[in-house]
């Protein structure tokens, strides 16, 4: 990959736009405009903005509950993931899926599961139907260290090592399955070992700088459409935030945080990159913002009428 | 002595007494320790009980699930807590397939005394992998015993008496329900298992429900009282067994059904329910049987949609004077 100013300058802004949405969704929640259940990506947007960065609009993606941050990277309208969470027609799912459900078809972006660990099979199954239709395309899979203890993980491993699919598994490893250190729940803690042992190609990189992830996605994709089966990429990184609005944090302690705080992702590609044009994107991306939320707010409310809707295909869908 | 607590602390003080008492009880499941409970039900019980038997395990609900079922035979008395219902189906397998059935293949050699906790319910814009009620599924299955606290005497009740059940006991524990207060007599002497208890007596109607809708249908009660319909409601409590007896004594006496369930209808513990009361006490009923249960989509997010999939109190109302008009 080669790195310059430009490249730089799109990184910064795409996760600079992560991070600002994030506050502003906190705000909304104290606000009670977004309810429901929210989990914030702040701390971790190099993860999302290098892997997205190596995919064309071919690509598909299955994300996690903590997903804004994949579906901003991948160019879901900001309006319509705000919108999303304030329950509005007009949003990404129609708000029927709220902040852990963000689909979008335009952008071949699958969501969104809420069972840890739910994700891995369908993009096994994804990867495995573009292999049998000849499609010269990758899936992306992202989900956390937490996923790693279920069985749906393993088998998914085993079946994509064994059927050589084409997909790209990212492991968003920030030490914690909500309040349970990594540490406390599995005896191997490098994750990448674990796919390893699925013959798969693994590496376990810094998650915290840009443009490692950027560098190790992309020379992932062209394994893989090189055909030689899955690649597996765990980033090192992690949640500045609570787990979700409803975390005490009783778990870790402040310095912990403290010490992860200094390599954020933000700081740290401006340290290598001071050319950076950081008060242009602040006031663009409020620009942004300022008006995702404007989008949500004006949205209307789905007819109740319409509640049974989408539970099986219309007529005549095929 | 009588103390006004919460749900959450009902739970809380029954779990403690239980591990105080019994040394081979243990809590076990995802978040209990360092967390302290994704529902702060065992917040700081890690410091009071230790690591040993207070144990945080990966997110793996089949392997920890079955290894409750795996340290019962083993002769402790294990209490697997599970998040959320819906999470509750990674360890469905070994639900059913090892826990239900481990007694009846092993020809009577094997019971299994686990019991597991679990939330369940909607209410909360959590969405649709979040969000169910499926109680209703697991009274499914010969081999469970499936309780459903509503009250806060039977959220501290409720575990004991699974506990001292020789066989697989799963509670459910409605999420909304954690924060609501009552009052606790620790002395009471706790209604059996498979009891229903009469929560509203009277004569013109019985609703028969359990969990949070027990609240949404006393609820409606009150609102039907002002209107002369006097309803009977009944805690079913729970739902296998279910208490055919206190149930065909209140159609017996007012001869008029509604049943308020969370859960879907089709396939459902108020259709069971329904086909009992058909084949039991058909004779005594004046008017068809009614249903409010929860319309038949996955729970969507946005509050004014999840507000009108759940059953409540409006519709109780509205339906208790449809069954009323019929002579
Ligand atoms: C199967 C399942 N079990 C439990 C949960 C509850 N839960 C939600 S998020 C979470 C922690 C997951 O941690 P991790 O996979 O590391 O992702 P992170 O939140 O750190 O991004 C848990 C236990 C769930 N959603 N699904
Ligand atoms: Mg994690």
């Amino acid at each position: 990959m080669d790195m310059n100013l430009d490249l730089a300058n799109k990184f910064y802004r795409q996760m600079l736009l992560i991070r600002r949405f994030e506050e502003k969704c906190v705000e909304m929640y104290s606000k009670e405009k977004i309810r429901g259940f929210l989990h914030l990506y702040i701390g971790e947007e190099a993860v999302a903005v290098g892997v997205m960065n190596a995919l064309t609009s071919d690509d598909a993606i299955f994300a996690t509950y903590r997903e804004h941050g994949q579906a901003l990277a991948r160019g879901v309208p900001p309006n319509k993931i705000m919108a999303e969470m304030f329950g509005k027609v007009q949003g990404c799912s129609r708000g029927r899926g709220g902040s852990m459900h963000l689909f979008d078809a335009k952008t071949r972006f699958y969501g969104g599961s809420a069972i840890v660990s739910g994700g891995l099979p369908l993009a096994v199954g994804m990867a495995l139907s573009d292999q049998m239709m000849k499609r010269d395309r990758v899936t992306v899979c992202f989900f956390g260290d937490g996923a790693v203890a279920e069985g749906e993980f393993h088998e998914s491993l085993n079946l994509a090592s064994l059927w050589k699919l084409p997909i790209l598994f990212i492991c968003e490893n920030n030490l914690y399955a909500m309040g349970t250190a990594l540490k406390f729940t599995e005896s191997e803690t490098n994750i990448s070992l674990k796919a390893a042992s699925y013959r798969i190609d693994s590496s376990q990189v810094d998650g915290m700088d840009i443009i490692t992830v950027a560098q190790a996605a992309q020379e992932a994709v062209a394994k893989i459409k090189n055909g030689n089966g899955p690649v597996f990429i765990e980033c090192l990184t992690y949640r500045f935030r609570a787990h979700s609005m409803f975390d005490a944090e009783l778990y870790r302690d402040k310095t912990e945080v403290a010490v992860w705080k200094e390599k954020d992702p933000l700081v740290i590609l401006h340290q290598q990159w001071t050319g950076i044009n950081i008060d242009k994107y602040e006031n663009e991306i409020a620009l942004i913002i300022d008006e995702a939320v404007a989008f949500a707010e004006n949205g209307t409310l789905e007819s109740i009428d319409d509640l049974e809707k989408y539970v099986y295909s219309a007529e005549g869908v095929q | 002595m009588n103390s006004i607590i919460t749900y959450r602390e009902a739970v809380r003080q029954a779990l403690r007494e239980a591990m105080e008492q019994d040394e081979r009880v243990f809590l076990m499941g995802e978040d209990v320790g360092h967390y302290g409970g994704s529902y702060a039900v065992s917040m700081g019980f890690l410091a009071l009980f230790g690591p040993q038997r207070i144990i945080d395990t990966p997110l793996s609900e089949s392997a920890f699930t079955g290894a409750g079922i795996g340290a019962a035979l083993g002769g402790m008395r294990p209490i697997v807590e599970i998040m959320t219902v819906n999470f509750s189906l990674l360890a469905l397998d070994q639900i059913m397939n090892n826990a239900a059935t481990l007694l009846h293949m092993s020809g009577g050699q094997f019971n299994v005394p686990l019991v597991i906790r679990m939330a369940t319910g909607g209410g909360k814009q959590l969405a649709a992998q979040h969000s169910h009620s499926l109680e209703g599924w697991y009274a499914h299955i010969p081999g469970l015993k499936v309780l459903t606290p509503a009250t806060i005497q039977d959220a501290y009740n409720m575990l004991g008496l699974a506990l001292r059940d020789p066989d697989p006991v799963l509670i459910f524990e409605n999420s909304m329900l954690y924060n609501t207060k009552g009052v606790l007599d620790p002395q009471i002497q706790p209604l059996m298992i498979g009891k229903a208890r009469v929560q509203r007596a009277g004569k013109d109607l019985t609703i028969l429900t359990y969990g949070i809708s027990l609240f949404k249908s006393l609820e409606a009660a009150s609102a039907l009282m002002k209107e002369g319909i006097d309803v009977e409601v009944i805690d079913l409590r729970s739902l296998r067994p279910l208490d055919d007896e206190t149930i065909m004594k209140s159609v017996a006496k007012t001869h008029r059904v509604l049943i308020v369930d969370e859960g879907w209808k089709s396939g459902s513990i108020s259709a069971e329910i329904m086909a009992r009361i058909n084949e039991q006490a058909f004779y005594e009923l004046d008017a068809p049987m009614q249903r409010v249960c929860t319309v038949e989509v996955p729970i969507p997010y946005a509050a004014h949609l999840e507000q009108a999939a759940l059953p409540q109190a409006e519709k109780i109302i509205a339906m208790a004077k449809k069954i009323m008009e019929k002579q």
